[in-house]
């Protein structure tokens, strides 16, 4: 995983509340047997007028103008804005996998769904959770000035503004560990392997019908 | 100072703690991992790039069920039947990938294959006092059983094969009570709704919810399935039900379950497996059965669902802005007005099935109701889709596909089928379905379907009159 220490991006703004998985990246692209590509797609149903299919070229197809992401002005956002439990619904992680390939790096929210804001963390996407007021100025923020950036430090916690504003956020201290290290943390558990082959051993000496081999 | 009781949750938790770290973050060891096709390729893909080996074997169980087909002649021709070519890579690939790591799967073919949440519980293969995972989010189904089960994104599923843990952080204790008895009719689907009603949701977002009261204590296994199943669309990974001796004798005599010596240690673990009475829930919720009505799902999110005698609410009467906002959209994708009453809504196509209702209550309960009567005429298609292999083979020797085919109803293979459409079988745009399923999010049984919630009883009800009606009044 790429190390993530400070990010300067635009801000695209996602003025919907639950957003869901299905609509980050629809069922149809989850056939894909790959980790990447999926970019394109983020967002299909809204973003494109037609029915998208995992083969189709995207870039001949009708777009939903309305759709901010096909406002020039949120071009190569990398910072996404977004409202209450962001992420809701299915646990598939083609839903950050889309987002990251799209290039979002930092999703802002009053609220984000459990198996979803987990899921980023995996995949160097960093998901803030911001008092529902600092989102909403943020909003009113960047409608209001075209090219709206902020700078996301997260060694210091904290999102300086455009008018040298400071936000500062919270983030669980081994997450933020993994993300500035770019850490696997497949490798580090396994780091623990002699505490879980004991554990496992006194476990199943306690409970050996957990341990039934299925055929 | 004594120590306040523990819950359920607790003592699952502390059950599994293999280690406790200083950030606040805890190892958990997995008991149990499913695995589906749709989110587990890019797992294995990351245990070959780096060399990895799974930790344990027979911790896992594979079986295909989003993408396979649900037509008889379809799946007579094995994945060849699968049409779409994208679809087929995804079932072959878990079939390579169980046979390259050596981990069991009942695949295509085999009768014990089905929708995974309803493989798990009906082989005994999830049990009381586990944690269970699947890179799903409906995996919270198994905490019916009293375990601690939830769905993990594939970099998790991954971790699990090869750690046999999770990194995770304990979450709140939630304890949602529903009180009395329930109406006729209303079944545990109206139940797990009325709550996503009224909590919403992210009702439960950061919770592990417990369901207790009288309502569940007098539910079967299968309707406690129905109701922990749906737990994530109120938020909460994690839902579950305390063992009582309803649990152990749903348990008792399936083909993994513990027998002999094992059974007898089993249940007395597992008879510890409920919240003390002193232990101490951050948030308590009450609901009184009695009040609970049959169900129906109106707009593009679980929590908007009204009870079948109700009207479509009107946006200009909501203050707040936002709800306000998402209510016109979900409107006008589903092409409804404001005030129109729910029973008003006119169908295309039924859906009976899924891990939420395609177990063989489900079923015996929806074959009640079409039994002796038809599909009405505007159904342009009506699907039932037992939930596996073994429900299928059961609902024939009752001869509940007769009553079905008899109505009009087309009894098919099990899979997840419409439930989210990534086999052949979908909404067209602007199509209404009643569907027992979880999700009624924008496209997801087909590119601009329409979806609504209901239980298998008003799933039923609704195909034989073309349109949602009260259920009770076809039962009474």
């Amino acid at each position: 995983m790429k190390k993530f220490t400070e990010v300067l991006g635009k801000v695209a703004p996602m003025d919907r509340v639950n957003v869901d998985t299905d609509m980050i990246i629809p069922k149809q692209f989850l056939k894909s047997i790959k980790r990447s590509g999926f970019g394109p797609n983020l967002f299909d149903e809204l973003r494109y007028l037609d029915m998208g299919e995992p083969d189709k070229d995207c870039s001949g197809r009708p777009l939903n103008e309305e759709f901010m992401l096909n406002k020039p002005r949120y071009q190569g956002s990398s910072i996404l804005l977004a409202k209450q439990n962001f992420g809701c619904g299915s646990s598939r992680e083609h839903a950050p996998w889309a987002l990251e390939d799209y290039g979002f790096q930092v999703l802002l929210a009053p609220s984000f769904a459990d198996i979803f804001f987990n899921n980023c963390f995996k995949n160097g996407i960093l998901p803030i959770v911001l008092e529902e007021n600092i989102i909403d100025e943020l909003f009113a923020e960047v409608e209001a000035e075209e090219g709206y950036q902020l700078t996301v430090d997260l060694q210091n916690q904290e999102i300086r503004k455009p008018d040298g504003g400071v936000i500062p956020f919270d983030v669980d201290a081994f997450r933020k560990h993994c993300l500035l290290n770019g850490l696997d943390d497949i490798g580090l558990t396994l780091q623990e392997a002699e505490t879980i082959k004991a554990f496992e051993a006194q476990w199943q000496q306690k409970s050996p019908w957990l341990f039934n081999t299925i055929q | 100072m004594v120590m306040a009781g523990k819950t359920l949750y607790d003592k699952l938790w502390e059950s599994h703690l293999v280690k406790e770290r200083d950030d606040g973050t805890a190892l958990i060891y997995i008991d149990r991992q499913l695995l589906h096709e749709v989110t587990s390729p890019q797992a294995f893909e990351g245990l070959r790039l780096t060399g990895r080996k799974p930790w344990r074997i027979n911790a896992n169980l594979a079986t295909p069920d989003h993408n396979v087909p649900t037509t008889k002649k379809e799946r007579e021709m094995g994945i060849e039947g699968i049409v779409d070519p994208v679809s087929k890579i995804q079932v072959v690939t878990l079939d390579e990938n169980c046979k390259e790591f050596g981990l069991a799967e009942f695949a295509m073919g085999d009768q014990r294959q089905g929708v995974v949440h309803v493989v798990g519980p009906e082989q005994g293969a999830t049990l009381p006092g586990m944690t269970v995972v699947c890179g799903d989010s409906h995996t919270s189904t198994h905490g019916a059983l009293g375990a601690l089960a939830h769905g993990i994104g594939t970099s998790e599923v991954e971790h699990v094969l090869v750690t046999q843990c999770l990194i995770q952080r304990k979450m709140k204790n939630m304890l949602i009570r529903v009180n009395g008895r329930l109406q006729k009719g209303v079944t545990a689907k109206d139940v797990v709704l009325a709550i996503i009603g009224r909590i919403g949701t992210a009702g439960g977002t950061g919770y592990a919810v417990e369901f207790g009261g009288q309502v569940i204590e007098e539910m079967s296994l299968e309707g406690r399935m129905t109701v922990c199943n749906m737990a994530i669309e109120a938020g909460a990974r994690a839902g579950m039900v305390a063992v009582d001796q309803t649990t152990i004798d749903y348990v008792k005599g399936r083909a993994f379950a513990p027998s002999g010596d094992h059974w007898e240690k089993a249940v007395a673990v597992w008879q510890t497996l409920h919240s003390d009475d002193d232990a101490v829930f951050d948030k308590v919720i009450e609901f009184q059965g009695e009040e609970i009505q049959p169900q129906v799902s109106w707009g593009t999110s679980p929590e908007m669902v009204l009870a079948i005698d109700d009207c479509v609410p009107d946006p200009a009467k909501e203050v707040d802005a936002t709800r306000r906002g998402s209510i016109e959209r979900a409107l006008e994708y589903m092409g409804l007005t404001a005030g129109q009453r729910i029973q008003d809504i006119q169908l295309d196509q039924v859906f009976i099935g899924s891990c939420t209702n395609g177990r063989i209550e489900d079923l015996r309960a929806a074959a009640d109701v079409v039994k002796g009567r038809k599909v009405a005429d505007t159904i342009k298609q009506a699907i039932v889709v037992p939930g596996s292999g073994l429900v299928k083979e059961q609902a024939e020797a009752e001869g509940l596909d007769k009553i079905f085919v008899e109505a009009g109803l087309q009894w098919r293979e099990p899979g997840c089928s419409m439930c989210l459409a990534m086999n052949a079988d979908k909404l067209g745009q602007g199509e209404h379905s009643a569907s027992t399923s979880n999700r009624n999010f924008e496209g997801r049984q087909g590119f601009g379907g329409r979806t609504h919630l209901v239980s298998p009883v008003m799933a039923a009800a609704a195909a034989v009159s073309g349109r949602f009606v009260d259920v009770r009044e076809l039962l009474a």
